[in-house]
């Protein structure tokens, strides 16, 4: 009961109740996430299994009932007779896990090789932000696209639709990790002259304990915003690569493979298939980038 | 400046000397050039002697050699996929990337210093206030959801302009300009503005921040002192001195604008490179994947290059700190 009146009271929580935009962003987060999460007790139908699909039911009208089975579905169904409502809760299901794993592993990458960088210093360090320096040549986009390339060349074609969700994870974490390594060598430059470290290295801890116990809680406020942001972006890139061609398989469809699919349909006037996947898509990724924008100003000391 | 010149370049020589071996690698490890070479009914013979032919058998350091020499020379081997050789498909799709990247590179640069100075001098307007606005939208919309949407209004609404492809195209030596037929003009629109949209929202942000920077500086109120016209302040005195990060901004999102090309080119069916490469990908076609890394590392690396001499040579300041820092 302390602890939780005394997170009430702290500067944090204060900013949190007095923005406006943040409160309706992390409502919008949390609603996606959830309906994503519940997606097999929310969804009205399974679109994955054929038993439950009747091809008569095709490009129902949303709102209208169905000419022949009189069924009426909120946003409309597509081609072969799928509710567009619950395809996009499966989709936000797929662009949801494949930017969260994958900012998760383009974190741990980037911290760790952030923190040994700025911890050991000499050639190590050179090496580690040398690459990160020929990396952030290129747009991000591009290597990911390349490394899923590769990794599509070398997985065995029977497993290629099978292993695209982690190779799609891979790809977007390996193009991501510079950011989290440059910002966390930065902090653990400053922090590793700090006394309270001198003293944990004078009472004989390992480096390893040094790096993980002692400098690392001190670094994560801004790897915390850097992560947010992240997350908008990879669920972004996740969506143009499926778009593409290059990600999510129509087996196991993300919201950019449903946007892929609904544009062969824009020309012929069923705009219901393209427009709400779309649009899903932009409420994620804004309100999460809105999130991350309040997080930075209200981590960062220097604005109050 | 020698001696930073020297360095510059000899950093770029080892970037593209990695990213080479990046693209050796993929020939080398992803797939197995045999395989795809020879068809089922092979002897043990067969592969034997084209491992000789292709100097598979010799060491890594030698084959990587050879590679090189081959990339210098422009020659990627054959496409898997259309069995011909790739340095001839890239040079008939190159012609349509960069006449696409030439024009929403202008589109860029005229309309986002021309909204960045006027949301500069207007800076409480109403309209000044809406441009800001909307320019955020823009930042956060995905590439490809602007050109759908594009391409539902004005293609499928409205009706006015195609919707894929480059229209009819006219040859003139090797190059295929779509420039010269209204076909042409017409189909380039909307790519254009899909692909330069954001870096026109990037510039005109810069050069607005730029702006209300310098319009608050002394000699902007001397002139104004002095009785000059508006006109003549905002853009002979204000503007002139905000150019240098905006080309500096500029020349490095050429290089971004080449890359978004690949969006841009699939979602209106663009017969460019960047539309190669995603074909490429899908097909796992490894020498015009490894070429268009090439292509693309040379082209990035040379921007980079140009960019910070460039800058070097035209902020003094720069050159002050860094002489007083190594000294």
């Amino acid at each position: 009961m302390e602890a939780l009146s005394r997170a009430w009271r702290s500067d944090f929580s204060w900013s949190f109740r007095h923005s406006p935009v943040a409160i309706i962003s992390l409502g919008v987060v949390l609603l996606l996430v959830l309906s994503a999460l519940l997606a097999p007790w929310v969804a009205p139908h399974n679109p994955f299994d054929p038993a439950s699909l009747n091809l008569m039911n095709g490009f129902t009208r949303p709102m209208e009932p169905n000419a022949f089975t009189q069924e009426i579905f909120w946003l409309g169904t597509d081609d072969q007779g799928r509710d567009v409502f619950s395809t996009i809760l499966y989709g936000m299901r797929i662009s949801l896990f494949v930017g969260f794993t994958a900012v998760l592993f383009a974190l741990i990458l980037g911290v760790t090789l952030g923190l040994i960088a700025g911890y050991a210093g000499g050639w190590t360090e050179t090496t580690i932000m040398r690459v990160a320096d020929v990396q952030l040549t290129f747009p991000a986009i591009l290597v990911a696209m390349l490394i899923f390339g590769i990794a599509k060349g070398i997985t065995p074609v029977d497993m290629r639709d099978e292993m695209a969700i982690w190779v799609l994870i891979i790809a977007i974490g390996l193009s991501d990790w510079v950011q989290f390594a440059r910002v966390v060598r930065g902090a653990t430059l400053v922090e590793k002259n700090k006394e309270y470290v001198q003293a944990a290295r004078l009472i004989g801890r390992k480096p390893g304990a040094i790096m993980l116990r002692h400098i690392l809680p001190n670094v994560m406020s801004p790897v915390l915003v850097i992560a947010t942001i992240s997350l908008a972006l990879a669920i972004i890139a996740e969506a143009t690569l499926s778009f593409l061609g290059v990600g999510a398989p129509p087996t196991q469809p993300s919201l950019g493979t449903l946007i892929r699919i609904g544009q062969g349909y824009l020309f012929s006037g069923e705009w219901w298939i393209i427009l709400f996947p779309a649009i899903t898509l932009l409420a994620l990724a804004l309100s999460v980038n809105l999130l991350g924008d309040w997080l930075r100003d209200a981590l960062n000391p220097k604005l109050r | 400046m020698l001696a930073f010149t020297l360095q510059r370049v000899f950093q770029s020589i080892v970037v593209l000397l990695v990213v080479g071996l990046v693209a050796f690698s993929m020939f080398r490890f992803v797939g197995d050039p045999i395989d795809n070479m020879l068809g089922q009914e092979r002897t043990d013979a067969d592969i034997e002697r084209l491992r000789g032919e292709l100097g598979l058998d010799q060491p890594f350091p030698i084959q990587y050699g050879k590679f090189l020499k081959n990339a210098v020379q422009g020659n990627f081997g054959i496409s898997y996929r259309q069995a011909r050789p790739v340095s001839t498909i890239l040079a008939e799709r190159a012609p349509a990337t960069l006449e696409l990247a030439a024009v929403s590179g202008l589109f860029a640069i005229f309309f986002g210093v021309g909204l960045g100075v006027f949301t500069a001098i207007r800076r409480d307007g109403f309209a000044a206030n809406a441009i800001m606005t909307i320019s955020l939208l823009g930042v956060s919309l995905p590439t490809f959801l602007i050109g759908i949407l594009l391409i539902y209004v004005f293609a499928v609404e409205l009706g006015w302009l195609p919707s894929f492809g480059r229209g009819d195209t006219v040859k003139i030596g090797g190059w295929s300009t779509g420039f010269l037929t209204a076909s042409g003009l017409k189909a380039i629109i909307l790519p254009a503005i899909t692909l330069g949209l954001y870096q026109m929202t990037l510039i005109m942000r810069l050069v607005r921040s730029e702006m209300l920077e310098v319009l608050r500086a002394d000699y902007i109120r001397f002139a104004r002192a002095r009785g000059l016209k508006e006109r003549a302040i905002n853009f002979r005195h204000a503007l002139k001195n905000t150019l240098v990060p905006v080309i500096t901004v500029t020349g490095l999102q050429l290089g971004a604008i080449i890359a978004f090309a690949i969006i841009t080119e699939t979602v209106f069916q663009w017969p460019g490179v960047g539309l190669l490469f995603i074909n490429a990908i899908q097909f796992v076609d490894i020498p015009v994947m490894a070429a268009y890394l090439m292509l693309i590392s040379v082209m990035f690396v040379g921007i980079n290059l140009i960019v910070d001499l460039l800058y070097f040579s035209i902020d003094p300041r720069l050159r002050i700190d860094r002489s007083a820092a190594e000294g």
